[in-house]
């Protein structure tokens, strides 16, 4: 896709004037594209003709500065990757690793591993949701959103001593073992949260014109979201029941209790709502994880500093906060891999894009495109 | 007194009024809305931050008068004249008391109305002016706004017109009787939805939809000619509320005196301040359905309060 402004397609309208497209520049540098994405837009009049999504603006080749890094050394690349989900990237590169390396986790690093990542769920849906708010001029629940959000950085902050990167899922565990009452301090604030969700659902979803400015925008058929490979809540937002924790169950996720939030209609409605009810869920699965948590150790014992798997190749996922996120390693024998490859759900989702916007007008695209969630430091890697 | 200098003594009492409004309102929105979203708004400069907004005033007066290569210049640096004049000369006309408003000619509540609108042409030629995307669809989208929400709007105050048999502002204003309140119910919902939409504030504010259109036909001011921009919106803010005020209620409810003053000042005040909780609660709307609103919605509720108004004005005479 070249980065130039194509030409502009000049037709003759009905009344004999020339009518030609708007062309409009969204980003990458713009208040609603979630970071530094970009979208040349077409228009006639109001009316999405053609959008041309534009990515690259934040990659920084992940992928291959991996090949330059020993293995636990590649763990913080992780964190770059989702920026609002690094638990997620941290787990699933974690995950091919011990995959690769033949590695034991304790069961308390998996709980813990489960615990940590559902907390994310809530805190990066709540960016989701409340971007999307924002978006749509509904700052109040922009910051009612982060106010959730920000109690459950209080707790990574406590766990691992970071707010954004967290470097705290390590191959072969985590990095450390819970503070003093953290765990009591995380129930109280799971059965708080139910109670804030609610009200942002009164407040945002069932407000008359939040529902009018995206009930029947970007709406996607089941069959396009399996066809375009959508994952996570932009898949399930269109029913199609497809959750990892249940349909290729990892980790201690077989013990936990919870339902597959799915919509009816696959719209930015749907979509958004489906990212605000999983936090109900991920509510109820972190309290069965405390629950069944012993102590224990969270490192595996003997596990070597430089970690140098046989070689060969791995490929392991997980169901991050915006969807099924994958990580596939090439090892060869040495401490450092062959090659890194980063199965990102936000860049599959964000393909949807120039389908879902066209024939919508341009107010709508905003809301389209921040109903699919995007964090462009996974998109771009 | 010469009529002259007594137009130019007003123009200029308006334009304090406007400048003031927005020292104040300003402030106003940024303590309501974070009280709204648990915050504490500015707190540092004065008592509960009240000299905020005068540093900022003075920050955007220092600040450098960009003016983009591209753009029209003589017609890019008239715009915010062009918006903040009809907003000054509707201040002219509201009644302040029984009998007396700064100018009382005889058809002052369709002056009000009328001239702000002309502000319709401040806003599209800053946008169009400015040569940028973004501008040009946020003036065209204020335009059509603008001049749509006009019709209610218009209704609305005909309706209390027709109640007290005047087109003067001051007329409707001293012709108050208590049973207007629930006559004029459905006529003052509509003013003060389409009064929201014709300043281009939230949930109507898509001229300016800043998670859209970036800033919208401002997009390309800076320093004070973008400070203009953001104090007609102020200025606006409290001509439409003291109006409403005066017309709909009676100014302070038909009682005289320094009583009435203090009602008057209070009714004001508070519809100024349902304007900013409508626009820190809702999200804002689409272009399309904003004109569905002011044609489908606002138009049909206003017809039926002017012909309400008509059946009511009959009965009592």
């Amino acid at each position: 896709m070249t980065l130039q402004v194509e030409s502009r397609s000049a037709t003759i309208s009905e009344d004999g004037l020339p009518v030609e497209e708007l062309i409009v520049n969204v980003g990458p540098s713009h208040p609603s594209t979630h970071g530094v994405g970009r979208v040349v837009v077409h228009l006639d009049g109001d009316v999405v003709v053609k959008a041309d999504m534009i990515v690259g603006y934040l990659h920084r080749g992940i992928e291959k500065m991996a090949e330059n890094r020993t293995y636990l050394q590649i763990v913080p690349l992780t964190d770059r990757l989702d920026y609002v989900g690094s638990m997620y990237a941290n787990w699933a590169y974690c995950r091919t690793v011990e995959r690769l390396a033949g590695i034991r986790v304790p069961e308390r690093a998996e709980y813990l591993r489960v615990i940590t990542c559902e907390l994310q769920r809530i805190a990066s849906h709540m960016m989701g949701i409340g971007s999307a708010a924002g978006d749509t001029g509904a700052t109040t629940m922009f910051m009612y959103a982060f106010d959730v959000r920000d109690r459950v950085i209080e707790f990574f902050e406590e766990l691992c001593g970071a707010r954004l990167t967290y470097n705290y899922v390590r191959p072969g565990g985590v990095s450390f073992d819970t503070p003093e009452g953290w765990t009591d301090r995380v129930l109280r604030y799971t059965a708080a949260v139910r109670a804030d969700l609610d009200e942002m659902d009164k407040l945002f979803f069932g407000n008359s014109i939040a529902r009018g400015r995206m009930k029947g925008i970007g709406v996607l058929s089941a069959e396009d979201a399996i066809a375009w490979g959508a994952s996570g809540p932009t898949a399930r937002g269109s029913g199609v029941v497809w959750d990892l924790r249940k349909h290729d169950p990892y980790s201690v996720y077989p013990r936990m209790e919870f339902d597959v939030i799915v919509g009816d209609n696959g719209d930015a409605y749907d979509r958004n709502r489906v990212r605000l009810l999983e936090c109900y869920e991920s509510a109820r699965i972190i309290e069965q994880a405390i629950a069944q948590m012993s102590p224990g150790p969270v490192k595996a014992d003997g596990l070597a500093r430089l970690i140098a798997p046989p070689p060969g190749d791995a490929y392991d996922h997980i169901e991050s906060a915006r969807g099924s996120l994958g990580v596939y390693l090439v090892a060869d024998g040495s401490p450092r891999p062959y090659r890194m490859k980063v199965r990102s759900p936000a860049f599959c989702n964000l393909a949807l894009l120039p389908v879902l916007a066209v024939g919508h007008t341009f107010a709508d695209l905003i809301v389209v495109l921040g109903s699919l969630d995007p964090v462009f430091g996974e998109v771009d890697r | 007194m010469n009529s002259f200098l007594y137009g130019m003594l007003v123009g200029l009492v308006a334009g304090l009024v406007i400048a003031l409004a927005a020292l104040v309102g300003v402030w106003a929105e940024r303590k309501v809305s974070a009280r709204i979203q648990l915050r504490y708004g500015p707190q540092e400069s004065g008592w509960f931050g009240l000299l905020q907004t005068l540093a900022d005033t003075i920050k955007l007066v220092l600040k450098e008068d960009i003016t983009p290569t591209q753009a029209d210049v003589p017609i890019f640096r008239m715009a915010p004249l062009l918006v903040f004049v009809p907003c000054a000369a509707a201040l002219s006309v509201i009644p302040f008391a029984t009998g007396w408003a700064p100018f009382n000619i005889a058809s002052s509540t369709l002056f009000f109305l009328a001239v702000p609108a002309l502000s319709v042409i401040g806003v599209l030629v800053a946008g169009w002016s400015s040569r940028n995307t973004y501008a040009s669809i946020g003036g065209i989208r204020g335009a059509t706004q603008m001049i749509s929400y006009e019709l209610p709007r218009t209704i609305s105050v005909l309706a209390l017109c027709v109640l007290a048999g005047s087109v003067s502002a001051v007329g409707v204003h001293d012709a108050f009787r208590w049973w207007w309140l629930p006559v004029n119910a459905i006529g003052f919902l509509v003013y003060f939805i389409a009064s929201i939409a014709e300043l281009n504030r939230g949930p109507f504010d898509l001229p300016e939809a800043e998670s859209e259109l970036v800033a919208g036909y401002f997009a390309d001011y800076s320093g004070i000619r973008w400070a203009i921009f953001m104090m007609v919106e102020y200025g606006g803010m409290v001509a439409a509320s003291l109006f409403g005020t005066a017309v709909f209620f009676g100014g302070g409810l038909g009682v005289r005196g320094p009583l009435g003053a203090v009602i008057y000042a209070a009714i004001a005040a508070s519809i100024a301040f349902a304007m900013l909780w409508v626009k820190w609660t809702y999200p804002r709307m689409r272009p399309d359905q904003l004109m569905n609103l002011a044609w489908k919605v606002l138009t049909p509720m206003a017809l039926v309060q002017l012909m309400l108004a008509g059946i009511f004005a009959a009965v009592i005479s």
